[in-house]
């Protein structure tokens, strides 16, 4: 029996029901089905999103809302939210570009410096939070607006410019691009390998969420903490370790589109911490804490990725574009919810 | 004999076929030189709702209409993701893409996978020198040192001494340049002032809050019509004497120059960008043209003063210049 089982068997009267709605009562069902509807929406609709140059652009495009959204559930299972992991990403990658463009450090080295340096504020952000009491919104609030001013100021600076440039005349530059950076041609379509980062990282999450005594506590702190602190679990432990693995994936996105493009601006990330809460609550996850799933928010991840192209694929006029996306987004969450309380009869 | 009479028969009738087939193929050819199915994509690094980039929309759109072929504008600030419209666009098997490359080391894979791909590419507004590095046919823009410099002269014969130069948009290179540019002809103290470009009440709350905290400023450069604005009212409230100057137009600043209360408009003329961009495009997919020479097609700048502000203010008003 799973863990998420093992939550639905708390909340729910849902012993005496039958396998099948079993499986429709897990979070990430309506996810599921609400990005089959998408994906069979657009592939009828254009010519070329279903192939393998149009499956490669939108599986790009997803996968780094992706290892974002996944880690963000988790976090939000937990019962925090993290506003400071859309500016991780541009945070992570700038220290790359300053220490190696600038300084001359070795890549590899940057590298490592950066992802230290991630997790060490997102284990600030998850011991102010815990120690002063305060919403993690706040909290994480004010870290995204002190490193959105520590890019543009600190790479200003440092750099006299806003952006990194000459990131490919760094040594060692190629023998660390493809590990973030790579691609693949399949049938005249590119395959990043961050699709496979992505892929790793929601199986990762999946299994210590269903599958470790460290999954357990996540549920625990997010559904009922006082509780969860007085049958012996480590909260503290377990909510700073959350922050430390949105941090740390804003690390590994950071890489991505530093090695992806070869570039980063100071601007870069900011604006997007939303876009992951949306993939994870479109993915099943409550806003409340202690329900949700990393398949769910993979599979909210596609569907965001799925219609931001889509809507160039079905060649709408952009204007509109925010308009489509929020409705089709509204459209996933009901279809979701609909489908959950369908099969659930639950009333979540 | 017969036998062999018989095959003659054969091939003959064969040939007529075959005819046939090779008239059906002429006509065919006929109806790709009409070229009635063309589709640009059209991928800035514009943020939504910016006035300059409607412009360039705008003409790009014009020339779609006037050429009878189908534009898809896309834009997004990110370079990743501005990559991914590139791909994108590759993917849909497009006749030639228009690109604007304000961070060219963040597109550079994507426009040069396009080029690779046989997709003609015409770079627009920024990126003017990596443009044929990266295979594009020509650059459609305006030299931003080029302009800066002759921002910068102009400034200096109006008297100008200590001023701001107001960037609107963190981690823009080109803007950055301009202001870089701008300082070195310029003479006086000319300090960059970094503002929230999404948000005109704080820009002009910003600006106002520097002239206050300055009386000296004698100056205001922005780098964008619809700030040009938000200074001038920072002025007005702030009671300072500072003059202001734009680089980039809209229908307010033209009517604001011809009152006087802008000193003038530098115009790169981003209508010119867009409807350029897909001729060049369109000239490729019809004649095989390049255009440019291998040199950049420069579309502007064009400066816009109190003398010839009447002139552009009906232009200004349908939103093209």
């Amino acid at each position: 029996m799973t863990t998420t089982d093992l939550v639905t068997v708390a909340n729910r009267r849902s012993l005496d029901r039958s396998r099948l709605k079993r499986l429709f009562t897990r979070p990430e069902i309506g996810a599921l089905v609400a990005a089959i509807a998408v994906l069979v929406f657009f592939s009828v609709y254009t010519g070329q999103f279903f192939s393998l140059p149009g499956a490669g652009v939108w599986l790009e495009s997803a996968s780094t809302f992706g290892i974002m959204a996944v880690a963000v559930a988790l976090l939000m299972i937990g019962g925090e939210f993290d506003l400071s992991s859309g500016v991780m990403t541009g945070f992570t990658a700038l220290i790359v570009g300053v220490l190696t463009t600038h300084y001359g450090l070795n890549i590899w080295v940057a590298v490592v410096i950066a992802l230290i340096v991630a997790l060490g504020v997102g284990a600030l952000n998850g011991y102010l939070v815990m120690k002063t009491g305060l919403p993690s919104f706040i909290v994480t609030l004010g870290t995204f607006f002190v490193l959105a001013g520590i890019d543009l100021a600190l790479t200003k600076v440092i750099t006299g410019q806003v952006s990194i440039q000459g990131m490919t005349q760094v040594p060692l530059y190629d023998s660390i691009q493809p590990v973030f950076g790579s691609s693949v041609e399949i049938g005249g379509g590119n395959f990043y390998v961050s699709v496979l980062w992505w892929v790793a990282v929601t199986v990762v999450a999946t299994w210590v969420l269903l599958r470790t005594r460290a999954g357990n506590w996540i549920f625990a702190v997010g559904g009922a903490q006082t509780a969860a602190r007085q049958i012996g679990v480590p909260v503290l432990k377990t909510k700073i370790g959350l922050f430390m693995t949105t941090a740390g994936a804003g690390w590994l996105v950071g890489m991505i589109s530093l090695f992806r493009t070869s570039t980063v601006q100071a601007n870069t990330g900011v604006g997007q911490e939303f876009i992951y809460i949306i993939c994870a609550v479109v993915g099943g996850c409550l806003l409340t804490g202690g329900f949700g799933s990393a398949i769910g928010a993979a599979l909210g991840a596609l569907i965001y990725g799925m219609t931001f192209q889509g809507i160039t694929f079905a060649q709408w006029d952009t204007n509109w574009l925010r308009t489509f996306l929020g409705a089709m987004l509204l459209g996933a969450v009901f279809l979701n919810h609909w489908v959950r309380i369908r099969a659930g009869g639950g009333s979540r | 004999m017969k036998k062999l009479l018989a095959s003659i028969g054969i091939v003959a009738a064969a040939g007529i076929l075959l005819t046939a087939c090779t008239g059906t193929g002429q006509e065919n050819a006929g109806t790709v030189d009409k070229k009635t199915d063309l589709t640009y994509a059209v991928v800035t690094h514009s943020g939504p709702g910016d006035a300059f980039w409607d412009r360039v929309k705008s003409g790009a759109e014009q020339a779609g209409k006037d050429y009878g072929a189908k534009i898809n504008y896309n834009s997004d600030p990110d370079p990743a993701k501005q990559s991914q419209l590139i791909d994108n666009a590759v993917a849909q098997k497009v006749d030639g893409i228009v690109v604007s490359m304000a961070n060219p080391d963040g597109v550079e894979a994507s426009v040069k996978k396009a080029v690779a791909a046989g997709i003609p590419v015409v770079t627009i507004n920024s990126g003017i020198e990596r443009s044929k590095e990266f295979g594009a046919i020509t650059h459609v823009g305006q030299s931003e040192t080029v302009a800066g410099e002759e921002v910068g002269k102009k400034l200096k014969e109006e008297g100008w001494k200590n001023a701001l130069c107001v960037i609107q948009e963190a981690g823009n290179v080109g803007l950055e340049e301009r202001c870089k540019a701008t300082a070195s002809t310029f003479g006086g103290t000319l300090a960059n002032l970094q503002v929230d470009g999404t948000n005109d009440a704080d820009v002009k709350a910003t600006i106002k809050s520097k002239l206050q905290a300055d009386p000296t400023i004698d100056g205001v450069l922005t780098l964008g019509g619809q700030y040009a604005i938000d200074a001038v009212g920072a002025v007005d409230e702030s009671g300072s004497k500072a003059k202001v100057a734009t680089f980039d137009l809209s229908e307010d600043v033209v009517s604001n120059i011809e009152s006087g209360k802008i000193v003038f408009a530098v115009d790169q003329q981003p209508y010119v960008q867009g409807f350029l961009g897909v001729t060049a495009l369109y000239l490729k997919s019809i004649n095989g043209n390049d255009i440019g020479g291998g040199q950049p097609v420069y579309s502007g700048p064009a400066f816009v003063t109190k003398e010839n502000a009447a002139q552009v203010a009906k232009f200004a008003k349908q939103g093209t210049r």
